[in-house]
């Protein structure tokens, strides 16, 4: 089990991190959603031992870890969102070299070197330079540099970025295997469809600080809107368009512009759609299509902090 | 020790897996180091040196002036033609050759009246011989006027005790003795005295010359008194000095420290990368983490002296004439401070690119100082006693003490113990101000 209470962290003047606290069942699979700059990675790096914190604790089944050679940082496995291989090596070989870092050698190594290649689909290319991979291959490499040591918290910071949409599912795949093993997952994303895919619970974070901790069906019920009107503006009408110029209408809970979609939050999509294009209209902005969404984690993103995740800052 | 042991192998895989990184970092000082060793005295000490190129322009052609041009060119460290003197000028201008020796007209007259009177035939100056030279050669200028002046000296002197002008310059000088006013009466007699024995010497060679009897004293005039006797003081009698062995130590330095720099900034680039992050999340202490980097460099250090060595040992019979314990000392304590400069390094540098730089130009001040591309006993006194508190500078003079000067233990000591306080020093500064956090 993890616990995290109370995390700060400044750079600075810049914070960071203010009073991050969540917790970790096992087998559990919790998402850190939040835009980039949020402080994801920050409190994965505290979690980790990457960083102290200024204030707060980390507790990992039920201890703190109190120094670099800690054993309670063998319950930890980190994939970090940069990669961390070496491409002049063969993938066994860095998986040797990782597996070694936590005193696994000889064949205490070769059990869980062979399965973590073979979880990841990369056994027929374990004598492969790392360097002659695509960036799919590497990212799953990355995961089994993770699980060598038999974690029981696995730490993911964005491990499906830059990959390609084949190889993301294949990484999926291997996580809820592992989930199916019982492992804790803390996953960290600006991919809603992502953390809604796999996480049980989700921690919302925004400038640092916790704004939503809870499961995905509870998180709906916090939204105000129950249905999202997708309008496609037409070009010369979506450059210089102020979607909050509709909050002054009281049928629309919420309005948000993205590229030429504009999507507007409403409680009864019979009752309140026909007044949100008559206002399109009468304001001189056309459109060309219109679709109406039931609300995920973007608009629940949308609803608490009042701005787009992808555009966040 | 599993980690420990596997960061160290893991550094080494990688620096010998970059084969031609490997070839090159060996390959290039080699080269280097034979070439420096060539011009710094080769195998013998005695290396073929390029002659001062100089031309002669004889506005005189006296016998003196001829006899002259005749001795610079039996010199072995000229190569002396006959020039005008434009086209002379023109061609020190341009760098074609070092100097131009301008003999003026009536040289030999004056120059054979001065060696007795220190004046002319008509008692003004001593003539002068013009020399035209390239400012950028200083050194061989000093050398070519210091072989002009004994060529001058035994040129005018044979011709005065020997030659027909010598004969007329005598009377002349007698003459002028005779006549003169000035001279006290004991002066006078002594310079008749000297006069006429010089006559008395020069009448009897031509009477010797015209009855072909052979040669007399001073029949090739006036030469210097002494000769020298010359013997390189190395490890033992039958040792000659070695030039490659101070090359190859002196490259070999400005590689492992250039080698000690690339393991500085890769730690700095992998500070920035997520292995970084996947180290500092294992449970590995700063100490293994440092010291195996530590352990890597030296080694690789270590290779890189043993390549050289063997190549200077194989190819130009260089050897460790002195205790080879002391050489293995001096190899090891300069690796481990080379390891120590590369961890100062990335602990104390920012950027990637400031950091490359800065620390260039500090090796580069180091080899220079240190007396890895020339020795140091050529840099004025004040630098050589600044050059102390740089450490290459004990690794080379180690490493010269302990190959061809042949020194025993003893004189291993002091650099070992310097170097490894160097060792000492960077470390310290290194872990102090290393940053441990992901950036």
């Amino acid at each position: 089990m993890l616990v995290v209470n109370g995390l700060t962290k400044s750079y600075g003047k810049l914070l960071a991190v203010a009073g991050v606290s969540f917790r970790a069942d096992d087998g559990e699979t919790i998402g850190l959603l939040g835009p980039n700059g949020a402080g994801k990675t920050t409190t994965v790096s505290i979690i980790a031992g990457l960083l102290g914190p200024d204030s707060g604790e980390v507790l990992i089944e039920g201890r703190q870890v109190k120094s670099d050679t800690d054993p309670v940082k063998r319950k930890i496995g980190l994939v970090p969102q940069d990669m961390a291989l070496y491409d002049q090596l063969t993938a066994r070989d860095n998986l040797t070299f990782f597996a070694a870092l936590y005193s696994l050698a000889g064949a205490k190594a070769k059990q869980p070197i062979d399965d973590a290649l073979n979880l990841v689909g990369l056994s027929d290319r374990a004598g492969d330079k790392v360097g002659t991979f695509s960036g799919g291959m590497k990212r799953r490499l990355n995961l089994a540099g993770a699980l060598l040591h038999d974690p029981q918290i696995l730490l993911l910071d964005e491990p499906t970025v830059g990959v390609d949409p084949q190889s993301r599912n294949a990484i999926f795949d291997n996580l809820e295997t592992l989930k199916k093993r019982g492992k804790t997952l803390i996953y960290t994303t600006h991919y809603m469809e992502e953390a809604e895919r796999l996480c049980d619970r989700i921690v919302i974070i925004d400038h640092g600080r916790v704004v939503a901790n809870d499961t995905l069906q509870a998180l709906h019920k916090l939204l105000p809107v129950t249905n999202v009107i997708a309008i496609e503006l037409d070009l010369e009408h979506a450059d210089g368009f102020k979607p909050e110029q509709m909050l002054a209408l009281p049928e629309v809970k919420s309005a948000a512009l993205e590229q030429s979609t504009l999507r507007v939050g409403v409680h009864n999509l019979s009752h309140d759609a026909p007044g949100v294009l008559r206002w399109l209209s009468d304001n001189g902005h056309s459109y060309h299509h219109v679709s109406s969404v039931q609300p995920n984690l973007e608009t629940v993103f949308l609803s608490l902090t009042g701005r787009s995740l992808r555009d966040s800052k | 020790m599993i980690p420990f042991l596997a960061l160290v192998r893991k550094d080494l895989k990688l620096f010998f897996n970059d084969r031609r990184a490997v070839v090159v970092g060996v390959l290039v000082p080699i080269l280097l180091a034979s070439f420096f060793g060539y011009l710094f005295g080769g195998q013998g000490g005695n290396a073929e040196t390029s002659k001062v190129n100089v031309l002669v322009i004889d506005q005189d052609g006296s016998d003196i002036s001829r006899g002259l041009i005749t001795q610079l060119a039996s010199d072995k460290n000229l190569d002396v033609k006959p020039s005008a003197l434009d086209a002379a000028r023109e061609a020190v201008r341009k760098g074609k050759v070092t100097a131009a020796i301008v003999i003026p007209k009536d040289f030999g007259r004056d120059a054979g009246h001065a060696l007795f009177t220190g004046t002319n035939e008509t008692g003004g100056h001593k003539p002068e011989l013009g020399v035209l030279y390239d400012p950028s050669h200083n050194v061989e200028l000093g050398m070519v006027k210091g072989i002009l002046s004994g060529a001058v000296m035994q040129a005018v002197s044979k011709e005065m005790f020997n030659g027909k002008s010598g004969r007329e310059t005598v009377n002349e000088a007698l003459a002028q003795v005779e006549n003169s006013t000035q001279l006290p009466p004991e002066d006078r007699k002594a310079l008749r005295d000297l006069l006429g024995g010089v006559r008395e010497l020069n009448e009897r060679r031509n009477e010797e010359t015209e009855g072909a009897s052979g040669q007399g004293a001073l029949s090739g005039g006036l030469t210097m008194p002494y000769e020298t006797r010359d013997e390189a003081i190395t490890s033992g009698h039958d040792v000659k000095y070695n030039g490659y062995a101070h090359s190859f130590g002196g490259m070999a330095i400005q590689f492992i420290l250039f080698m000690g720099l690339d393991v500085g900034i890769a730690l700095l680039i992998l500070r920035q990368s997520g292995l970084w992050q996947r180290l500092r999340a294992a449970p590995l202490s700063r100490t293994t983490l440092l010291g195996s980097r530590t352990v890597s460099a030296s080694l690789m250090a270590g290779f890189i002296l043993l390549v050289l060595f063997s190549f200077a040992r194989v190819v130009f019979g260089v050897r460790i004439l002195g205790s080879f314990a002391g050489f293995v000392g001096i190899c090891a304590a300069f690796s481990l401070m080379t390891a120590a400069f590369g961890l100062m390094v990335a602990a104390l540098g920012k950027t990637v690119e400031a950091t490359r730089g800065y620390s260039i130009m500090a090796t580069l001040i180091m080899v220079m100082l240190g007396g890895a591309w020339v020795p140091t006993f050529v840099f004025p006194k004040w630098m050589q006693r600044l050059t102390v508190v740089i450490p290459t500078r004990w690794a080379m003079d180690g490493l010269d003490a302990m190959t061809w000067r042949g020194l025993g233990i003893s004189s291993a000591v002091g650099p070992i113990a310097v170097l490894l306080l160097f060792t000492l020093l960077f470390g310290v500064v290194a872990v102090m101000r290393f940053r441990w956090g992901t950036d």
